[in-house]
C-alpha cells in the first residue's frame, strides 16, 4: 500500500477524539534548566557543540531580547507568556546527535508512525509517478532522523538538522544565517536567535532540481518546553526545491510556545516552494491549553528572476501570529501566498504576508481563505509595499472570508505602500457565510451537516489546495474536514 | 383504522408553523407507490411550505399530525436520513454553492446515500458514466457539470439540474416544487420527459404547478387543490382543466 493511501486511511480512522495527534510519548528526556539566562544560551551551544561565532550571535540576541517588549499590535489575546518558567531544550535522552534510523528510540520511531510520517525509506506512490519524500523529523528540540540522505548527497543537495549543519558546513551557515531574518528582527525572532535547539537546513547547488520533496515534521512532546526551531534553506542559481512542513503536538492542559523562525535565500533563476500544514493543538473547545505559534517566515528572493511561493494550511494552535513574507529584491522576481487559516473553537488566528517590492519589474500574488467557526477570531494582515525603485511592481491579492455560524468573526486588514507611479496592485475581498439554506439543500441531498460545511469550505479552498504537493493536499482536506468537527449543528 | 402499509406517503392532520405562524392546518394526503400526485393552489397557500416540512427544514415546526415515508415516521429522522430513506425535493429555487463543482457535489450526495444505506460507494469511472448518460438526456452539458454548483445557472438550468439529481438518486418519492417555472416550451419537454422515465411502479410524485402545460406532459393520477394550508378539493386529471378555467376562488373562500 502506499504511504499516502496509508495517511489518508488514518486520518479517516478518527473516532470520539477529535484531536487524534493527542498522544504523549513515553520517553526519558534530557532537559536544560527552567527558565532563561545566559547560561542556558551556553548550554544549548555546547550541547550542539557549536562554533565559538553561533555562540556569541546567540548571546548577543539573548541580550537584545531582554530589552525588548512582546508585539501587542495583532488581534490576539492571551494572558502573559511565562519566560522563566518554562524549559528552553529538551532532547530525547540519548538523542543528541543525529543518528541513522537504526538507532533511532523503538519508541519515537512508533510516534513517528501514529503520525503518519513516512519515515522510513519507503516509496511514496503518486499516480504513475515514482515520487519520493526525504523527512527531517524534529522531537521537542531535536532532529532525531534524516532520511534519504545519501541519495540527495549524491545530487549535491544538502539537507541535514541545522545543528549537524553547523559543524559539517559551518561556512554556508555563517554566509546566510539570519541574513533574510536578522536576530534583531523582533521579539520572537530574537529568542529564537538566542535559543533555537534545531531545525532543518537545506543547501540546493546551482543548477539542480532538488530530486524529490523535502519535509519535516516537528512535533512537541515535553511539558512546559518552547519548541524553537529554525529552518534555512538556500537555493542557489538555476535551482528548485520544495519543501513541506507538518506539525503537531500532544493535548496538553498548559499552553506551549512555539516560536519558529524559517529563512530562504533564492539566487538569480532559482525556485523554492514551501508548504507548510499546521496542526499543532489547538486547545480545547474552551479554550483551555493549545499551543501559542509565534512564527516568523521570511524569503528572499536575492537574485534576477527569482521564485519563492508560500503555500499555508494553518489548522492547529490556540494562538496563530504568522506572516510568511518575501522580499523580491532581484529584478523579474516573483513571491507567492497562499494561505487557509481555519480557525474554531477559541482558536485566535492572526495571519498573512508581507510582499516587498524592491526590484523592477517584480510579481506578487496573495490568496488568501480564512474560514472562522465556533467562537474563533481569524484575521488577515497584509502589506503588499513597492519601493521607489521597483518600477512595474505588481500585485494581485484576493482574500475571501468565509464564516460559520455567528459567535466567529473575520477580520481583513490589507496595507498598500506604493513609492512608484508604475506599480499596480489589485485587491479583491469577500466575505461569506455558510447559509442555513445552503446547508439545508446539502442534507436533502443526504449530506450530514459535518459532510455539507466540508464539501462547501472544500470547495472555499480549493484554489489554495491545488497549491499543495499533490501527496499533501489529500491530507491537508481531510485535516480541514477535522478541524471542522463540531462546528455546527 | 390501521395504517395502510402499502401507502408510499401518508399525511395525516398536519399541522405546522414557521415563527408561531400557522400554515399547514389540518392535511391529509396518501400518495401510493406508481402514482402523480399533482397540487394546485394559490401564491402562499402552503405548497412549498408541504415540501419543506417533509424534507425536515427546520425552521419550521410540526405542531400536530404525522407523516411516514414507507411506514417510516419522517419527523423523527434527521433531514439526510430522510433522503437516503428516498425523500427528494427538486427545490422551487436551487441554491448556489460556489466553489463545489456540480459533478462532486452529485458524487458526494450519491455516495453519502449509499453509505448511509449499506450500500458500496460507487467508483468513480462507472459513476462518471451514468451522470454523462443522464446529463445528456437532460441536455446538460459537460461543461456545467464543472461548474459551481447551480453558480451562473440560469433559471431553466437549474431546474434541470434539480431533475439530473433527481434521476441520479432514485429516490421512492419525489416532490417537485414548480419545476416548470421558468421553463422554455423545449425545456419543459426535456424537464417532463425526464419526470417521465423515472415514473415506477414503486415510486411516486408530489408535483406542485400552477399550470395545468404541465400536467399535459406529465399526467397526473390524481389532482388535488390545496388553499389555506388544507387540501380542498380532491379530483382526476380533468380537475386541472376546470382549475384553468375557473380559477382558485371558489376554494380560497370554501377554506376561509
Ligand atoms: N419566515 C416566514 N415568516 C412568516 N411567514 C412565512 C415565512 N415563510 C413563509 N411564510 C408564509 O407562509 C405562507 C405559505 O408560503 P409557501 O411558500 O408555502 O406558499 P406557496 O403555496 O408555495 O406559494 P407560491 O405559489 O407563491 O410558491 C405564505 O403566506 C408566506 O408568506
Ligand atoms: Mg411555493
Amino acid at each position: 500500500m502506499p504511504a499516502v493511501q496509508e495517511t489518508v486511511a488514518r486520518v479517516r480512522s478518527i473516532d470520539v477524539d477529535q484531536y487524534k495527534y493527542g498522544f504523549v510519548t513515553e520517553i526519558e528526556s534530557d532537559r536544560a534548566d527552567k527558565g532563561l539566562s545566559e547560561d542556558t544560551v551556553r548550554f544549548i551551544s555546547a550541547k550542539k557543540g557549536e562554533p565559538e561565532w553561533m555562540l556569541e550571535w546567540r548571546l548577543d540576541a539573548y541580550r537584545r531580547w531582554r530589552t525588548m517588549a512582546e508585539p501587542k499590535w495583532a488581534r490576539v489575546d492571551y494572558p502573559a507568556i511565562p519566560y522563566e518558567e518554562l524549559y528552553y531544550y529538551s532532547a530525547p535522552k540519548g538523542s543528541s546527535g543525529p543518528k541513522t534510523l537504526a538507532d533511532v528510540d523503538p519508541e519515537l520511531l512508533r510516534t513517528y508512525a501514529k503520525l503518519g510520517i513516512p519515515l522510513q525509506e519507503q516509496e511514496i506512490l503518486a499516480g504513475v509517478e515514482q515520487r519520493r519524500v526525504a523527512v527531517d523529523a524534529v522531537f521537542d528540540s531535536v532532529s532525531v532522523a534524516t532520511t534519504f540522505k545519501e541519495e540527495l548527497g549524491r545530487a549535491g543537495v544538502i539537507f541535514c538538522p541545522i545543528s549537524e549543519a553547523l559543524r559539517d558546513h559551518p561556512e554556508l551557515v555563517r554566509k546566510y544565517l539570519g541574513t533574510v531574518v536578522p536576530a534583531t528582527d523582533n521579539f520572537f525572532a530574537t529568542l529564537n536567535a538566542a535559543v533555537f535547539s534545531d531545525g532543518s537546513f537545506v543547501y540546493v547547488p546551482k543548477g539542480v532540481r532538488c530530486p524529490m520533496e523535502l519535509s519535516t515534521y516537528f512535533r512537541i512532546n515535553e511539558r512546559n518546553t518552547g519548541q524553537f526551531e529554525r529552518t534555512l534553506i538556500i537555493a542557489d542559481e538555476g535551482s528548485y526545491v520544495s519543501y513541506l512542513e507538518g506539525c503537531t503536538a500532544p493535548m496538553r492542559d498548559e499552553n506551549q510556545l512555539h516560536a519558529a523562525v524559517v529563512e530562504l535565500v533564492a539566487l538569480d533563476d532559482a525556485e523554492i516552494k514551501y508548504s507548510t500544514v499546521q496542526n499543532w493543538y489547538p486547545g480545547d473547545a474552551e479554550g483551555k491549553g493549545g499551543i501559542y505559534n509565534f512564527v516568523t517566515k521570511r524569503g528572499d528572493c536575492r537574485g534576477r528572476n527569482a521564485k519563492i511561493s508560500w503555500t499555508q494550511v494553518e489548522t492547529g494552535s490556540a494562538i496563530t501570529w504568522k506572516y510568511p513574507s518575501c522580499i523580491l529584491r532581484g529584478d523579474n522576481s516573483r513571491g507567492e501566498f497562499y494561505s487557509i487559516a481555519i480557525s474554531n473553537g477559541r482558536q485566535q488566528v492572526d495571519s498573512g504576508t508581507k510582499m516587498i517590492h524592491l526590484g523592477k519589474n517584480t510579481s506578487s500574488k496573495i490568496i488568501s481563505k480564512g474560514i472562522s467557526a465556533g467562537r474563533s477570531q481569524n484575521t488577515y494582515r497584509g502589506l503588499v509595499s513597492a519601493h521607489r525603485k521597483a518600477t512595474n511592481a505588481r500585485n494581485f491579492t484576493n482574500c475571501d472570508s468565509l464564516l460559520i455560524g455567528d459567535k466567529c468573526g473575520a477580520h481583513t486588514v490589507p496595507y498598500l505602500e506604493a513609492k512608484t507611479s508604475t506599480a499596480v496592485f489589485e485587491h479583491e475581498a469577500t466575505t461569506s457565510k455558510i447559509s442555513d439554506d445552503q446547508m439545508f439543500y446539502c442534507q436533502q441531498r443526504g449530506l450530514s451537516s459535518e459532510e455539507a460545511v466540508a464539501l462547501i469550505v472544500n470547495g472555499f479552498v480549493k484554489d489554495v489546495l491545488q497549491q499543495l504537493p499533490m501527496e499533501f493536499a489529500v491530507e491537508a482536506q481531510k485535516l480541514i474536514s477535522i478541524s471542522l468537527e463540531g462546528s455546527v449543528g | 383504522m390501521e395504517p395502510d402499509v402499502k401507502m408510499l406517503l401518508s399525511i395525516k392532520n398536519l399541522h405546522a408553523s414557521i415563527e408561531d405562524k400557522p400554515i399547514l392546518r389540518g392535511l391529509d394526503l396518501d400518495v401510493k407507490a406508481g402514482e402523480v400526485h399533482a397540487i394546485m393552489g394559490p401564491n402562499g397557500s402552503g405548497k412549498s411550505t408541504l415540501s419543506y416540512v417533509l424534507a425536515g427544514k427546520s425552521d419550521y415546526d410540526v405542531t400536530e399530525g404525522s407523516a411516514t415515508l414507507d411506514g417510516a415516521d419522517l419527523f423523527a429522522m434527521e433531514p439526510d436520513a430522510r433522503a437516503a430513506a428516498g425523500l427528494f425535493l427538486a427545490f422551487q429555487y436551487p441554491l448556489e454553492i460556489p466553489g463545489v463543482a456540480t459533478m462532486t457535489f452529485l458524487k458526494t450526495a450519491l455516495n453519502a446515500q449509499r453509505r448511509a444505506r449499506g450500500e458500496a460507494e460507487l467508483p468513480t469511472p462507472q459513476f462518471i458514466k451514468l451522470v454523462r448518460e443522464k446529463a445528456d438526456g437532460l441536455g446538460i452539458s459537460t461543461d456545467m457539470l464543472k461548474r459551481g454548483l447551480n453558480v451562473g445557472f440560469s433559471g431553466g438550468e437549474k431546474k434541470r439540474n434539480e431533475v439530473l439529481q433527481m434521476a441520479l438518486l432514485e429516490p421512492k418519492l419525489c416532490v417537485l416544487d414548480e419545476t416548470d417555472s421558468g421553463l422554455d416550451i423545449d425545456a419543459l419537454k426535456i424537464v417532463a420527459e425526464g419526470v417521465n422515465a423515472l415514473r415506477a411502479k414503486d415510486r411516486g410524485f408530489v408535483v406542485i404547478t400552477h399550470y395545468q402545460r404541465l400536467l399535459d406532459h406529465i399526467v397526473p393520477d390524481v389532482v388535488h387543490v390545496m388553499a389555506k394550508g388544507r387540501i380542498v378539493r380532491t379530483g382526476g386529471k380533468e380537475l386541472a382543466h376546470e382549475l384553468e378555467a375557473r380559477g382558485y376562488a371558489d376554494y380560497v373562500e370554501e377554506a376561509a
